[in-house]
């Protein structure tokens, strides 16, 4: 035990954090010229091309430092706010956590939050200075930020390049002679933390654990203790670029497990593994359900292929616990689901994942968090608000409670101005503003979470020239004035595009939905009147004018094939559209409500 | 009854908008007009003794071949096909080769009695407008006087006359346009052909819109002129019988409107189109590839068969274009009870709209019809109203 350690590295996306892991496992030998290739822990393709982790990764190191042989587990986590769970749990899995900041930088709100995660689970910090190589790079001026956020000694603060190799020895070092060894009592009943699942559709779902007492065999009796289900442990080993079965895992390791199970559902992040002969006391602390934060509908673009939807939906859950879903229906789009997400990016992800790996082609309508609406008649139960269509009529409604956030923003000096009047504007009311640095400021508002769902990361990056860097956790629910906007396209109401929005903006956001819809429902042979309505009330029109020509002047002997042609294919294209009374609607106008400031 | 459609692959100069096929180096002239006969022999069954009715020779500039190369053309249809007596032959020329009188063999005549002399019995003028500056924007080879002068000279030796006219022309005002109208119709022929200036892929008009040089074409304008075309053309007797063809009677093109109504077509020469009332054939638009396969006595030409599907959107599409429409009793015939139930429901809502009408004036021919405001929407509508192959 004594020779193990445990660590992950905390960073902000894009800080080199993918490239540091690599230029390890490099280092210490882990992967072999053959399995080199960039990012290696990021294994799905998505992640590869955004240059983001969206799953924790965990991998085995060997290193011998003085003579003596060391065991290296890296947990790399997810580097997004939506899965801030999931970071909480790999950081309880640790002894220690490399910060990487970039040298151009400096630090990021998300880093600040994910580090005071570090150090509310005692891990030990090592500050690392990346990216000094960089023309841009400002190391002297950063050290003294992380000197002033951590307490640290300048000297602490390594300073590397993941890029060309430089300071991974000494990082190696550090890891080794700064982190502790893993506590834990070898002879106590098993007790070991859940930290990530990932699916494999022959072998079921693989668990990684780290075991803080005790120690796991073989075929062993096991129990999960939040799900308090039990299974036989068919299969353990470590986590080397490959798995390495083994017949035991003692205490202070990191390993996976194979149970045959078959739904992720079945194993969530944060849960403790125990023996079922010799169960532990207490689980692990900090294990929560993981909550959906996002909703929104998601239908086929085929309405035939509602099925196979569900099919790839389901299939998706198993990999994914946190995807929660349910069937609904749509007057405009016929059967589809509703969908949970952990936000925004998580529901990018899903809609990508459904078009890569099951070839579906979806349409999402316009996402809304979780409301809770009282009626009058019934004032103290809650009706949990999903989607538009749940909210009970303004007449019965008594009061609705919207989730809030609290939001931490670090920004430049120079930025202040921006970001607060962009706060104020999404319903934000500052709470804390202090100056990290004399350059840097954390500012922190109270805010409703409906207003990050839509573009608010988007404004904060253009606002503050990037130099922003934004994190939240919820704060509970709270009063809001709430209303559903509804979208008329000649006269008819489109259910898939009402949106649940605060009173204030309604009439901005019913405009802006008008004008993004006449720019994206083709004309028509006549017009198109574009409506949005609060109840009765018309709050917003445009008009789509009708089209005045739609016909080639020649028609000649050769014309005639090209032209069918060139028809069939419109016929194709509109076959793809979905009617609404008579009028065409394209799949992007469902979409793009999503980005109504493009 | 069948025609024959003769291409002419070669141009003076390349018109900025036009993206038919042709070339503007003439020297494979003679060696085409050898590959065009040829083409007819080896193609001289397909009509199987099918009389045809009529010839036309397009382009390209058919006015370019000498009236010997055209005589000698004419001959061979006579030699490979039945021909009817009477029949209708069109040769497309251009103003800036009918101004000249011009000497054929010893006697000296003009050019359009030499034509008159070898049987050509109807002129289409590509005339475009009567503006300098428009025949300029589209890179013409003639100049507005000649156009006037030429139509001027047809009309004393030949009755049968139409002028194509080209509307929607970035800058080009109303007025401008119904001047264009007037200047035609004082010359008193028969038949007129008028298109909406077109932007087709890949010609030197869309590359000028793209980098500024000429406004975009406006489909509103477009609208407009069309509207005016219509009115005006209406009022001096013209019968608005396919989209952009208008003739008083008696005088619509027997050879287009056979295209129209399915009829069946034998297109010789580089990228001619044929059908037979099941395939459609092309030859390959290349001149060099098209002679050198003749040369070695092989048709340079691919072609479809029309599924069933294929042939109803055709009759759809170009029935739509004309007076004559979609019989909706042929319509049953050729395709089937099913057909005839999908296109009347899928009509419907533009049959309310106003676009499209039924024209019951005889009660046993039902003919579904666009109206005049369905007119300039009619691909649209066509497209609608497709089946889609099922794949």
């Amino acid at each position: 035990m004594k020779n193990i350690r445990n660590f992950c590295i905390i960073a902000h996306i894009d800080h080199g954090k993918s490239t540091l892991a690599d230029r390890l496992l490099d280092f210490t030998g882990s992967v072999t010229d053959r399995e080199k290739q960039d990012q290696l822990l990021d294994n799905m393709d998505l992640e590869r091309e955004r240059g983001i982790t969206i799953k924790s990764h965990a991998i085995q190191m060997e290193y011998t430092y003085k003579g003596e042989q060391y065991i290296l587990n890296l947990i790399d986590t997810p580097g997004h706010v939506d899965f801030s769970y999931e970071v909480s749990r790999s950081i309880a899995a640790c002894e220690g956590a490399l910060l990487i900041v970039d040298a151009a930088q400096s630090i990021q709100a998300q880093t600040i939050s994910n580090l005071y995660l570090a150090l509310e689970n005692d891990l030990e910090i090592i500050p690392v200075l990346n990216k000094i190589d960089l023309p841009s790079a400002n190391p002297e001026e950063v050290t003294d930020d992380i000197v002033d956020l951590l307490g640290c000694d300048p000297e602490d603060v390594i300073p590397a390049s993941a890029k060309t190799g430089l300071g991974i020895e000494e990082i190696l070092e550090a890891i080794i002679e700064r982190v502790p060894a893993p506590k834990g009592e070898p002879d106590a009943p098993l007790q070991a933390l859940i930290f990530d699942s990932v699916y494999n559709p022959f072998r079921g779902v693989e668990t990684y654990f780290r075991v803080l007492n005790g120690e796991i065999k073989k075929g062993q009796k096991i129990k999960f203790m939040a799900t308090d289900k039990s299974y036989f442990a068919d299969e353990i080993g470590t986590l080397k670029l490959k798995q390495q079965p083994k017949n035991i895992i003692k205490t202070g390791d990191v390993g996976y497990l194979i149970t045959g199970i078959k739904d992720a559902r079945e194993v969530k992040v944060g849960d403790t593994v125990t023996s079922t002969e010799n169960p532990c006391v207490k689980p692990i602390e900090g294990f929560e359900n993981v909550k959906p934060m996002v909703f929104a509908g998601i239908y086929p673009v085929d309405t035939e292929d509602y099925e196979e939807l569900r099919g790839a939906m389901e299939k998706l859950q198993l990999n994914d616990a946190s995807l929660v879903f349910a069937p609904e229906s749509s007057a405009a789009l016929g059967f589809g689901f509703r969908c949970g997400f952990l936000g925004m990016l998580h529901l990018e992800i899903i809609q990508e994942r459904l078009e890569r790996e099951f070839d579906m082609t979806v349409i999402t309508t316009v996402p809304n968090v979780s409301y809770h609406a009282y009626t009058k008649k019934n004032p103290d139960e809650i009706i949990i608000v999903n989607n538009p269509s749940d909210l009970p009529d303004p007449s019965k409604l008594e009061r609705v409670e919207e989730p809030f956030i609290k939001a931490t923003i670090i920004t430049k000096a120079d930025f202040i101005g921006p970001v607060m009047s962009l706060c104020i504007e999404k319903r934000g009311v500052i709470t804390n503003q202090t100056y990290l640095t004399p350059e840097r400021v954390e500012l922190s508002f109270d805010m409703p979470l409906a207003e990050i769902v839509f573009d608010f990361y988007d404004r904060l990056k253009t606002v503050s020239k990037g130099y922003a860097s934004f994190d939240y956790s919820p704060i509970g629910m709270r009063p809001s004035k709430l209303v559903k906007v509804d979208i008329l396209i000649n006269a008819n109401s489109v259910d898939a595009l009402s949106a649940l929005v605060h009173m204030d903006n309604a009439h901005t956001i019913g405009k802006k939905m008008c004008e993004k819809l006449r720019e994206l429902i083709p004309r028509q042979q006549f017009d198109i009147p574009i409506q949005a309505a609060i109840g009765a009330k018309i709050i917003s029109r445009e008009t789509i004018k009708a089209l005045r020509k739609d016909v080639t002047a020649k028609c000649y002997g050769g014309d005639i094939s090209r032209k069918r042609k060139l028809l069939e294919k419109q016929k194709k294209g509109k076959k793809r559209m979905r009617q609404v009374g008579n009028v065409e609607i394209p799949q992007q106008a469902f979409m793009a409500v999503l980005k109504l400031n493009d | 009854m069948a025609g024959i459609y003769l291409h002419i692959p070669f141009c003076k100069q390349a018109c900025h908008y036009c993206d038919f096929h042709f070339s503007t180096s003439l020297k494979k002239k003679d060696d085409l007009v050898i590959a065009l006969v040829k083409e007819m022999q080896l193609r001289k069954n397909e009509l199987q003794d099918e009389p045809v009715e009529t010839i036309y020779f397009g382009g390209g500039t058919p006015s370019l071949l000498s009236v010997q190369e055209l005589k000698s053309l004419i001959a061979a249809v006579y030699e490979n096909f039945k021909v009817i007596a009477d029949p209708e032959i069109t040769l497309e020329a251009n103003p800036d080769d009918l101004t000249e009188a011009s000497l054929v063999g010893e006697q000296s005549k003009t050019i359009f009695e030499a034509y008159k002399g070898i049987g050509i019995n109807r002129l289409s003028i590509g005339i475009q407008s009567f503006f300098e500056e428009d025949l300029k924007l589209m890179n013409r080879a003639h100049n507005a006087k000649e156009a006037k002068k030429c139509i001027e000279a047809a009309t004393a030796i030949f009755d049968n006359i139409t002028i194509d006219l080209i509307y929607g022309i970035p800058g080009m005002s109303n007025e401008g346009w119904m001047q264009n109208i007037e200047t035609a119709l004082s010359f008193n022929i028969p038949h007129i052909s008028s298109y909406a200036l077109t932007v087709e892929p890949k010609t030197a008009l869309e590359k000028f819109i793209e980098k500024g040089i000429v406004k975009p074409v406006d489909d509103e304008i477009a609208q407009q002129h069309f509207q005016l075309l219509v009115d005006t053309l209406k009022e001096h007797d013209f019968i608005h019988y396919e989209l952009s063809n208008f003739g008083k009677e008696g005088y619509f093109s027997k050879n287009n409107s056979a295209y129209w109504l399915g009829k069946k077509y034998l297109g010789i020469g580089p990228s001619a189109h044929s059908y037979d009332g099941l395939h459609r054939s092309w030859n390959v638009a290349n001149n060099s590839k098209y002679i050198k396969s003749l040369q070695e006595n092989i048709l340079p030409s691919e072609v479809e068969t029309l599924s069933t599907v294929d042939r109803f959107n055709e009759t759809i599409m170009t029935g739509l274009r004309t007076i004559w429409g979609v019989s909706l009793n042929k319509v049953k015939e050729s395709f089937g009870e099913k057909y005839l139930e999908y296109l009347i429901q899928q009509s419907q809502k533009y049959i309310e709209e106003g676009l499209l009408e039924i024209d019951n004036s005889n009660p046993s021919l039902p003919v579904l019809k666009t109206t005049a405001k369905g007119k300039f929407l009619a691909d649209g509508i066509a497209s609608d109203l497709f089946l889609l192959n099922l794949q």
